[in-house]
């Protein structure tokens, strides 16, 4: 729920990819493709670039490159975010599943399904795709691995010298209310997709594969991003009805990612440099008691009207905030970077509704998804001038919370989530 | 138990009960001097000849024992081909079966107990039966001896809990409730197989179908669970249900021994026990009364164990990596299931209601990370 400052750039859209059943068709052909695209290609059409394949064509994105895809990747509907538990305590277990997952990864980003496949196998064992996808475009799969602060635990991997500093345990915020069970977690994925059934199929081939080595903690779907990283796109609105993440940072704005998303070379831990790290909280919305509050109070909270979305003062959405305009602990006012000394993030949010809590209200919010180069100087102090004065948190609370440190890009096909930590 | 599903066992069942024509006792038209003639002793089970045309095949057996005896043809894999029970000493009895092209033994089993005194033979000819593997036969021929020994043991305790129950014992019952049930959970996918006594023995409260009545139609252990637990009381109509949980107990231990079983259908019958500690026992849903569910748990994970040693062999040479995943797995779970027991030579465990969610969510994950790895079993074994 924060605000970002961004530069507008025009984008190409990807023209039309091939459908899953198409890549099927062609048999080894259709992954070759994505080989290749991992390759020379990258530099042109991965993550980072202005190339971006919009929604409507089910396109794959490349998953080879720089950077992990699902980060400046235009946001796409729909979102399964998992994270997990880590069994083994064996540190070349771990190294293993890492890779079979980067090779489920692989093939499920570019619309292919794992293993052997969902059916024609053995009739008495299972397949070893579940098949939910088959049949399905690749729908942007983006998939996008964190490492929680337990991996790096000491007597665990071997890893505690590597712990980067930014990786910081969050401090508890005034008024958060944070549920163990939704919290935490020794790796998270990221599912986003613009088809949710691809989304919470890669999930579950994931938490399948991963079973015996790692356990499902807690998951969570979501639906209509509340944020936009492509500029030209209409800003969505989340659960209170509000356009939010207008000056998100753009995926196709490469000054200010690596100012701001990308680890630079300097930052301090090497193997993290062009990764990122990940801050998760389940935002839980009192939306009843929202929809009674009269319009010129939301529009305050706020510090945008509710139609244009324009801030206080102005008459369109884009139009740059004259913050003194609004009130003092106006949402918008207080989340700006000018308010922050200049912090700055890369939203990714979700709205969520998970059913009906047992009082009738509905269990829905903002998954928040905030990706920075250092989290000390990202979401710390923007949600702590947040949560000190915010008058949104009367309609809010903070319920889950996890941190992760996001490794670089896969580079090929060769490459894996996590060499260059484990190397 | 789990709503009816058609396993792999429970549709071979069926095909088996199709083509198995036996233990007919009537004087048969193909016997005469053709026929394979048994002479059993209380030491001794001498047949006449080791080899034989396949076909339509009469054994007249002689007892010339003192004990009442059985005999049986059996396939490789100790799956029965026809057998006769009840020959009491100094009668004689006729056996006529359809036997195909193959190996067979033929056993006695003086004192109708034990493993009888065997006797290979070998049916010739056109029209052979199906060809498996020795290593697969020995599998299968371990776990019927299993299955069966499985419902041997449970008789004895499941008649020490009715007893209880006729007494009127509350306290006592409770205590013999769990125990009686183990070994029933450890073999439960082969139990299930014969479709009529599941529904008669394990059905839970919630498992009667449309139109059956909850007073009349409900029997079995969880009746009496519930009478036990919920209602503290035992009436006439338990004391009668109790006769008939070993009715229906007996039923099961005489069909056991003919269960369609292959090695496919052992490991996932495996698997299908992980299945029951992930849906039922997890949750706590199958003891709600008593609460005896860790019980269950291990009987079934012992189980699964079991019929996953006797294919190890098999499994080991077409995929030595699945091999190792398992046996580690099945020792963590073991390790963890110990955590709720302080004496491990016994089946005294935690109360389920005692089981917190963190700790729930832990045998939960334990179970996903054996089960995953178990339904992939069936494939090794048969690649």
């Amino acid at each position: 729920m924060t605000e970002s400052d961004s530069a507008a750039e025009q984008h190409r859209q990807a023209e039309g990819a091939p459908s899953r059943r198409a890549v099927l068709g062609w048999g080894g052909a259709g992954f070759a493709l994505g080989a290749a695209a991992a390759g020379g290609a990258v530099a042109a059409f991965g993550p980072g670039s202005d190339m971006v394949p919009s929604a409507s064509t089910g396109a794959a994105v490349p998953f080879h490159g720089e950077h992990q895809a699902g980060i400046a990747t235009a946001v796409q509907d729909r979102l399964h975010f998992a994270a997990f538990d880590v069994k083994t305590k064996d540190r070349a277990e771990l190294i293993k599943l890492l890779k079979e997952w980067t090779a489920a990864a692989r093939l499920m980003t570019a619309g292919l399904p794992v293993g052997e496949g969902g059916f024609g196998g053995l009739p008495e064992a299972p397949p070893d795709d579940t098949g939910e996808a088959l049949g399905l475009k690749a729908s942007r799969l983006t998939l996008t691995i964190g490492f929680g602060p337990g991996l790096f635990a000491k007597d665990r991997f071997g890893l505690e010298g590597k712990r980067p500093e930014a990786l910081i345990d969050l401090e508890l915020f005034p008024g958060d209310n944070l549920d163990a069970a939704r919290s935490g977690g020794d790796l998270c994925v990221q599912a986003c997709a613009d088809d949710p059934q691809v989304a919470v199929h890669a999930i579950r081939q994931l938490a399948r594969i991963g079973f015996g080595r790692t356990a499902m903690r807690w998951s969570q779907l979501g639906f209509g991003k509340t944020s936009s990283t492509t500029p030209d796109e209409q800003t969505p609105r989340n659960m209170m009805g509000f356009k939010d993440g207008t000056r998100n940072i753009s995926g196709t704005d490469k000054a200010a990612l690596d100012k701001h998303v990308w680890v630079g070379a300097g930052d301090g831990s090497d193997w993290l440099t062009g990764g990122s790290y990940l801050v998760a909280r389940r935002i839980r919305m009192n939306i009843e008691t929202w929809d009674r509050t009269p319009l010129q109070e939301q529009e305050d909270i706020f510090g945008r009207d509710k139609g244009e979305g324009a801030p206080v003062g102005k008459s369109k959405e884009r139009d740059e905030p004259f913050l003194k305009a609004m009130k003092p602990e106006a949402h918008v006012r207080l989340a700006h970077p000018d308010t922050n000394n200049g912090a700055t993030i890369l939203r990714r949010g979700y709205s969520f509704t998970d059913g009906t809590d047992g009082l009738g209200r509905l269990d829905a919010g903002l998954f928040f998804l905030a990706y920075q180069r250092d989290i000390r100087k990202g979401f710390v102090p923007i949600q702590r001038n947040l949560a000190k004065s915010d008058v949104l948190n009367e309609y809010i609370q903070h319920v889950g919370s996890a941190v992760f440190a996001v490794p670089p890009g896969v580079r090929d096909k060769d490459d894996w989530w996590g060499r260059t930590l484990f190397a | 138990m789990r709503p009816a599903r058609l396993t792999v066992i429970a549709a071979a069942t069926v095909a088996a009960a199709l083509t198995a024509v036996t233990g007919c006792s009537q004087k048969s038209e193909a016997g005469g001097d053709d026929a394979i003639k048994v002479a059993a002793s209380d030491s001794a089970c001498d047949v006449s000849k080791t080899e034989f045309p396949s076909g339509k095949v009469q054994i007249d057996v002689e007892n010339k024992g003192s004990k009442v005896t059985e005999v049986y043809v059996l396939f490789p894999d100790a799956r029965i081909v026809t057998e006769r029970e009840n020959i009491g000493p100094g009668t004689k009895a006729s056996i006529t079966a359809e036997i195909k092209a193959g190996d067979y033994e033929i056993v006695c089993k003086p004192g109708m107990k034990g493993d009888g005194i065997s006797q290979k033979v070998k049916a010739t000819g056109k029209g052979g039966g199906e060809k498996r593997s020795p290593e697969m036969d020995t599998a299968v021929a371990a776990y019927r001896a299993y299955v069966v020994a499985q419902a041997e043991e449970t008789l004895p305790k499941a008649q020490a809990f009715a007893d209880a129950v006729k007494a009127g014992d509350v306290e006592g019952a409770k205590k013999l409730y769990a125990a009686s049930r183990i070994g029933w959970e450890r073999t439960e996918p082969v139990a299930e197989s014969f479709g009529d006594i599941d529904p008669k023995v394990d059905v839970r409260e919630d498992g009667l179908e449309a139109g059956q009545d909850l007073e009349k139609d409900w029997t079995g252990w969880h009746r009496l669970e519930k009478a036990l637990w919920a209602d503290n009381k035992i009436g006439d109509r338990e004391k009668q249900l109790a006769d008939t949980l070993i009715a229906d107990l007996t039923d099961w231990q005489k069909k056991v021994g003919q269960a369609e079983i292959t090695p496919t259908s052992i490991a996932n019958g495996a698997k299908e026990l992980l299945d029951e500690v992930a849906t039922g026992k997890v949750t706590g849903e199958e003891e709600r009364y008593s609460h005896t569910d860790l019980v269950d748990f291990k009987a079934n994970v012992e189980g699964a164990q079991k019929a996953y040693e006797l294919l190890k062999p098999i499994a080991s040479k077409n995929d030595p990596e699945l091999v190792k995943q398992l046996d580690t797995q099945f020792a963590a779970l073991t390790v963890l299931l110990d955590k709720y027991r302080a004496d491990k030579a016994s089946y005294e465990f935690t109360s389920y209601d005692k089981v917190g969610e963190a700790e729930r969510k832990e045998l939960s994950d334990g179970v996903n990370a054996l089960a995953e790895p178990l339904s992939k079993l069936a494939a090794a074994v048969t690649k």
